[in-house]
C-alpha cells in the first residue's frame, strides 16, 4: 500500500445531496479552486468531504485545528534523532507532495498566525515553501485545499481574515429540512420515516431557541445519534433526552423545554 | 317579639337564657337558634363554658356584636377546632380587650370561624394568636414609650382580609407577610391600613411572593422558550391576577400587547388533597388516582393555554359577527377552539394529555333543560365529544356533529367560517325553547385554559348604541413613553436580612448634549498631563508574542536547548526532551464600567479650589476616557443620580460599542448635578451591562462623593447596607467593584462608611484638586 492508498476512502459513505452542491464542487475540484464549507456542527460538512474524496477517487487528509496548532504542526519540523536532526513532512507538506485534498476541519480554532500558511497554496503560485529547510515545494497536481468553519459560535476572535477569506469558493450549508432530514435519519439509522420525522421535529425546537439560551440546535449527527439508540432498543423518550437534549444544554429552564417538547411530539 | 318568645319556651330553653343573663334584646332574637346549633355540636361543660363566655362578652363594654357573633359563630367553630380551643381564644380575646384595640374584637370574632375552617387546627390557631398579638404589639402607639395608648391602625383591616389571605398562603407565610408590613409602615398609619387592607402595590406583590403554586413570574423564562421553541413564535407575557377581581374572573386572552395570562396557577391535582384548589374532576382522567396526586402541574396548564392561544394566532381568521346572534357566536368559539386545538394536537400528539386532563366532562344529566338555559352544557359536551374518543355521551347529536366535525377536519385544516357554519346547524339542530331562560347551566362548562377569542370576531358596525358616536376610538397611545421603560431592582433592608423585591425603579436615558470642544479644551490643558500618561499605558500595553522555552511539543526547535540535549545524549546523558520552544501572545482582557454620582453635592465648591468637584470629576473622567481609549478596553460610562426610589436616574454617556468621539465628549461636557444618591440600584443597573461583557477581568470604577442618601430613606445606614449588598452581588458576578471617593468634608472619620460599603476596595482622594491625575493614575494601577 503506497501512501496514498492510505489516505484513501474505500466505501462510499452516505450523502444525502441537498441541492446541487456534488455537481458544484467537482467544478471547482475540475479547476483546483479551494473550497470553504460553511455550516453548523453536524450538518454534514465533514461526511461531505469524505463523500467528494471517495467520488473523486482522490486522497483525503484530514487536520483538526486546535488553537494550540502551529504552523510547524502543519508543515513539519525539524525532529531530533541520534545522529542529528530530520525533517518530518506535517499534513499539508504530504498532501501537497502526494496529490490529496487536504481538509483543515474547523479551520477558525487555529490561530491566524498559523491560518496564514496556507495563503501560498490557495492562489496561482500553489506552492508551499518550507522556510525552515529551505525547500520550495510544487503542489502535485491533484492537491486541492478544503477548509471548514462554523460562523455559529464564533466570537469576534475566532473569525478568518479577509485574506484568508478571499482565496476560497464557498459552500454554506444548514441542516437539511424537515422531510430531508428525516430521510437521511431514517437511512443511515434503518428506522422508518414516521419516527424519524418526530425527532427531527424535537431538532427543529432546539433550534428554534437558538440565540435564546442555546448556542446551537440539535445537529443531525446528535438526529442519527437519538436514532441509533432507539433502534438499539431503547425507549424513543429516553433516547432523545440522552442523545438530544442533555449533551446540549446545562440550563434547566431549556432542558425543562425540550423534555416538553420530547413530551407532546411523541404523545 | 320578646314576649312572643317566653310564650312557648322551653324550660331548657329558659334556664339557658338566664345563664346567659344578657339583656340585649338582638340576642333575644336569635338565641333560640344558636342555642339548638350549641346544644348539638357541643357538650355539656362546653355549654356551660359558651354561655359564660358569651356573658363576659355581653357585659364587656362594647356593644352587643362581639356576643352577637359569638353565639352564633362558637359552635361551628368549635366542631373544627375543638372545645378546648376556647381558654386560648379567651385569653387572646381578654388581651384585646386589655389594649387599646377593643374596636378589632368585633372584626376578629368575624373573621374567627372562616379562619378556623381554614387552620383546622388549634396549633395552628395558636399560631395564627401568637402572631397577631405580636403584631397588636408592634404596631400600638405609645408614647414615651410607656402607655400604649393608640390602637393599631392596621389590625381591624388585617382581621377582614385573614380569611381570604389564608386561603392562599400558609400561616408561616402570613407571618412574613405581616413582618414586612410592619416593618416597613409601623410609623405611618395611613400606609399601614392601606398595607393591611391590600390596597398597596407592594401589600399584594409581597402576598404573591408568599403564594404557593406556579407562578408566572417564575416561569417566564420557561414558557417563552416553549413558545419559540415549540411554536416559532415570540411574544410578551402579561401577567393579570385572579385574586383581586372576585366578581368578573378575567381569563386569558391576547393582543397586540402581548399574551395575558394569570400570575399563577395552582398545579391541577385529585381534589381532596391538602393544597386543593383544583375544582372538581368529574368524569375526568384521574379518578383512580390518590388524592393529592399532581395530575397536569402549574407549568403545563400554563403550556396548555399557550398551544391554545398560539393555535389561534396561526389559524383563526377573524369573521363577521354582526349578522350571528349571541349563541350562535358562543357555539362558533366552542367549536373554532376546538379546532384549533385539534390542529395544535395534529402537530403535537403530546398535548392530548393535557387538554384531556384539563377539559371538563359535564355528566350528560347534569342539567335540567326545564328549568336552566342548557346552551353552553351542551356546547361543552360537544367539545368533551371532540376532544376525547371515549367520551360518555348518548345524545346521537352531540355524535353526529363531533363525527361531522372530525370529518371536516379530516380532509384539510377547515376555516374558522367552516365552524361558524358547523356552528349555526349545531345551534339550529338542538335549538330548545329554553335556551332562553336567564339561569344558564354553567356547571362544568368553563374550560380554563382557552381565551376569550376576542380575536376572533371583527364587526362592521361598533355597536347599535346612539350615543356610541362621540365615542373615542383611540384610547391607546395616550401617552407616548419616554425613555426607555424603567427596570425594577430590589433594595437590601438590613433590619430584616431581606431583599424588598422590585423597590427601586431605575429609568436609563441618553445624556444630553453639550459642546464636545469644551472636552478637547480640557484635554489640552492637561496635555503635560497625558504625555505622561501615555508613557505609562505604551507599557501597559500587551506585549503580544512572548516565547516559552523548554517545551516538550512546540512550533519550533530551540537550536540551544536542542543542542544542549543533543550533547547529553551523544556523552551518553539523559537528553531533555524539552528541547522545543512555543509562542503565546499574552493579551488584557478588561472590561470597564465607570460609574459617576452625579448627585447635588457635586456643585459644591472642592477645598481650597474655585472650581467644583463636578468640574474636576469632568476633567478626570475626560482623561481617564481618553487613556482607556488609547489602552483599547472596553470601557463604558454611565452616571446616576435619584429622587426617590421611584424615580433612579441612570444617564447613559459612553456604551461598550461607542467610540470616544465627539458625541460621547458633547455628553461629558453637558454633566449637570442635582438630586441624591442611591447607589445600589445604578450599581445593579450598570452590572447587568458589564455582566454581558466577555472579558477576563470586570471593573466598576465608582466615582463619589458622599454617602448613599435619599430624600425618602430616614435610615442612614439603609442605603449604605443596601450598597454594600450590591458590591457582594457585583462580586458573585465576578466584578469587581472599586470606590473612588471625593469628601470634601475632611472630617476624620467621615468617609468609615466607604470602608463598610466596598471593604478594602476603594481610595478617598482627599486633595480633590489632583482628582485629573489620579484618575488614570489610579485605574493604571488598577488594572497593571
Amino acid at each position: 500500500m503506497t501512501a496514498k492508498d492510505q489516505y484513501k476512502v474505500h466505501k462510499e459513505p452516505f450523502f444525502q445531496q441537498q441541492s446541487n452542491e456534488v455537481a458544484l464542487y467537482e467544478a471547482a475540484y475540475a479547476a483546483r479552486l479551494p473550497v470553504m464549507i460553511k455550516g453548523p456542527t453536524g450538518c454534514g460538512k465533514s461526511r461531505f468531504v469524505e463523500y467528494m474524496a471517495w467520488k473523486l477517487n482522490k486522497p483525503l487528509i484530514t487536520v483538526a485545528c486546535n488553537e494550540d496548532m502551529t504552523a510547524s504542526d502543519l508543515v513539519g519540523r525539524y525532529v531530533l534523532e541520534a545522529n542529528g536532526t530530520r525533517w518530518l513532512d506535517g499534513p499539508l507538506t504530504t498532501a501537497a507532495r502526494i496529490g490529496a485534498i487536504c481538509y483543515l476541519d474547523e479551520i477558525v480554532e487555529a490561530r491566524q498566525d498559523t491560518t496564514v500558511v496556507i495563503h501560498p497554496l490557495t492562489d496561482h503560485r500553489r506552492t508551499l515553501p518550507l522556510d525552515k529547510k529551505g525547500e520550495l515545494i510544487e503542489a502535485h497536481p491533484d492537491f486541492q485545499l478544503v477548509i471548514s468553519y462554523n460562523p455559529g459560535y464564533q466570537s469576534l476572535m475566532k473569525d478568518l481574515k479577509q485574506s484568508t477569506k478571499q482565496r476560497f469558493a464557498a459552500f454554506e450549508f444548514d441542516y437539511p429540512e424537515a422531510k430531508l432530514e428525516a430521510g437521511i435519519v431514517a437511512r443511515e439509522t434503518d428506522m422508518s420515516e414516521e419516527l424519524a420525522s418526530k425527532l427531527v421535529k424535537i431538532g427543529a425546537t432546539a433550534r428554534n431557541l437558538k440565540g435564546h439560551g442555546l448556542d446551537e440546535g440539535i445537529s443531525t449527527r446528535l438526529l442519527v445519534y437519538a436514532a441509533t439508540l432507539i433502534k438499539g432498543g431503547v425507549e424513543p423518550r429516553d433516547a432523545c433526552r440522552m442523545a438530544l437534549v442533555r449533551p446540549i444544554t446545562d440550563d434547566a429552564d431549556i432542558r425543562d423545554t425540550l423534555d416538553h417538547a420530547i413530551d407532546a411530539t411523541f404523545g | 317579639m320578646a314576649e312572643a318568645h317566653t310564650e312557648y319556651e322551653h324550660p331548657l330553653m329558659k334556664g339557658y337564657r338566664e345563664q346567659l343573663g344578657c339583656g340585649f334584646p338582638q340576642v333575644a332574637d336569635v338565641f333560640e337558634d344558636c342555642m339548638a346549633e350549641a346544644l348539638s355540636a357541643l357538650s355539656g361543660e362546653g355549654i356551660d363554658a359558651y354561655l359564660e363566655y358569651a356573658r363576659f362578652l355581653c357585659k364587656m363594654g362594647r356593644g352587643v356584636e362581639p356576643v352577637l357573633i359569638f353565639l352564633e359563630e362558637w359552635p361551628s367553630v368549635a366542631t373544627t377546632l375543638g372545645e378546648s380551643a376556647l381558654p386560648a381564644l379567651k385569653g387572646f380575646i381578654h388581651k384585646m380587650y386589655k389594649s387599646p384595640n377593643g374596636k378589632a374584637i368585633v372584626p376578629f370574632l368575624q373573621s374567627l370561624a372562616a379562619i378556623a375552617r381554614r387552620l383546622h387546627s388549634q396549633e395552628q390557631m395558636q399560631d395564627y394568636m401568637d402572631l397577631t398579638l405580636d403584631f397588636m404589639a408592634r404596631t400600638t402607639g405609645s408614647i414615651h414609650g410607656i402607655h400604649a395608648t393608640f390602637a393599631s391602625p392596621g389590625l381591624p383591616e388585617f382581621f377582614q382580609q385573614t380569611p381570604f389571605l389564608l386561603s392562599q398562603v400558609s400561616v408561616a407565610g402570613l407571618k412574613n407577610w405581616v413582618e414586612y408590613g410592619i416593618r416597613n409602615y409601623h410609623d405611618h398609619p395611613d400606609r399601614q391600613r392601606d398595607y393591611f387592607s391590600l390596597q398597596s402595590a407592594d401589600s399584594r406583590a409581597m402576598m404573591q411572593r408568599e403564594r404557593s403554586g406556579t407562578l408566572l413570574f417564575d416561569n417566564e423564562r420557561k414558557l417563552d422558550m416553549t413558545l419559540r421553541g415549540l411554536w416559532n413564535v415570540s411574544d410578551h407575557f402579561v401577567p393579570y391576577s385572579l385574586k383581586f377581581d372576585e366578581l368578573r374572573k378575567p381569563i386569558p386572552y391576547y393582543d397586540k400587547l402581548g399574551i395575558r395570562l394569570p400570575d399563577v396557577y395552582d398545579d391541577f391535582v385529585v381534589p381532596g388533597g391538602p393544597l386543593s384548589n383544583s375544582p372538581p374532576l368529574g368524569g375526568r382522567e384521574g379518578n383512580s388516582l390518590p388524592a393529592g396526586e399532581i395530575i397536569v402541574s402549574g407549568l403545563d396548564r400554563y403550556r396548555a393555554v399557550l398551544a391554545h392561544i398560539v393555535g389561534h394566532k396561526r389559524w383563526t381568521a377573524a369573521i363577521f359577527a354582526d349578522n350571528m346572534s349571541p349563541f350562535q357566536r358562543m357555539s362558533a368559539e366552542f367549536l373554532e377552539d376546538s379546532r384549533v386545538e385539534y390542529l395544535a394536537m395534529r402537530q403535537y400528539p403530546g398535548l392530548r394529555r393535557i387538554f384531556l386532563a384539563l377539559h371538563p366532562v359535564p355528566a350528560e344529566d347534569a342539567c335540567d333543560p326545564a328549568k336552566e338555559s342548557a346552551v353552553r352544557h351542551r356546547l361543552a359536551m360537544l367539545s368533551r365529544a371532540i376532544l376525547d374518543a371515549n367520551h360518555p355521551y348518548t345524545n346521537p347529536d352531540i355524535i353526529e356533529f363531533a363525527q361531522r366535525f372530525h370529518a371536516m377536519m379530516a380532509q384539510s385544516e377547515s376555516s374558522t367560517q367552516e365552524m361558524a357554519d358547523l356552528a349555526i346547524a349545531f345551534g339550529a339542530r338542538t335549538h330548545r325553547q329554553s335556551d332562553q331562560l336567564p339561569k344558564i347551566h354553567f356547571q362544568d362548562t368553563e374550560i380554563d385554559y382557552r381565551d376569550d377569542n376576542r380575536q376572533m370576531w371583527k364587526f362592521i358596525e361598533e355597536g347599535d348604541e346612539e350615543e356610541a358616536f362621540d365615542q373615542n376610538r383611540k384610547v391607546e397611545l395616550e401617552e407616548e413613553i419616554k425613555g426607555l421603560p424603567p427596570r425594577h431592582y430590589p433594595e437590601w433592608d438590613y433590619n430584616s436580612q431581606t431583599y424588598r423585591p422590585d423597590w427601586a425603579s431605575v429609568y436609563e436615558a441618553l445624556h444630553p448634549q453639550g459642546n464636545a470642544t469644551d472636552i478637547d479644551r480640557l484635554l489640552e490643558k492637561h496635555s503635560a498631563l497625558a504625555k505622561r500618561l501615555k508613557r505609562m499605558l505604551d507599557l501597559l500595553k500587551p506585549q503580544e508574542k512572548v516565547r516559552i522555552r523548554y517545551q516538550e511539543e512546540g512550533s519550533e526547535l530551540d537550536l540551544d536547548v536542542a543542542l544542549r540535549s543533543l550533547i547529553d545524549f551523544k556523552s551518553g546523558a539523559t537528553p531533555d526532551p524539552r528541547i522545543n520552544m512555543s509562542h503565546k501572545t499574552s493579551g488584557r482582557d478588561i472590561a470597564v464600567m465607570l460609574l459617576l454620582d452625579l448627585s447635588e453635592s457635586l456643585n459644591e465648591k472642592a477645598a481650597g479650589s474655585e472650581q467644583t468637584i463636578l468640574d474636576l470629576s469632568q476633567e478626570a473622567v475626560s482623561l481617564l476616557a481618553w487613556a482607556v481609549d488609547k489602552l483599547g478596553d472596553p470601557f463604558a460610562i454611565g452616571g446616576f443620580h435619584s429622587n426617590t426610589r421611584h424615580d433612579v436616574r441612570y444617564l447613559h454617556i459612553k456604551g461598550y460599542s461607542e467610540q470616544w468621539n465627539d458625541e460621547i465628549k458633547g455628553r461629558l461636557a453637558a454633566m449637570k448635578a442635582g438630586y441624591s444618591t442611591r447607589m445600589g440600584a445604578a450599581m445593579r443597573h450598570a452590572a447587568h451591562y458589564l455582566e454581558a461583557q466577555k472579558a477576563d477581568k470586570k471593573l466598576m470604577l465608582i466615582l463619589t462623593d458622599g454617602q448613599p442618601a435619599d430624600v425618602d430613606t430616614k435610615d442612614e445606614r439603609l442605603l449604605i447596607e443596601d450598597a454594600r449588598q450590591a458590591v457582594k452581588e457585583l462580586d458573585q458576578k465576578g466584578i469587581y467593584a472599586y470606590c473612588i471617593n471625593l469628601d470634601n468634608r475632611l472630617k476624620p472619620g467621615a468617609d468609615e462608611y466607604v470602608s463598610d460599603i466596598f471593604g478594602r476596595q476603594y481610595t478617598v482622594i482627599d486633595n480633590i484638586q489632583r482628582l485629573p491625575e489620579r484618575l488614570p493614575e489610579l485605574f493604571i494601577a488598577l488594572t497593571k
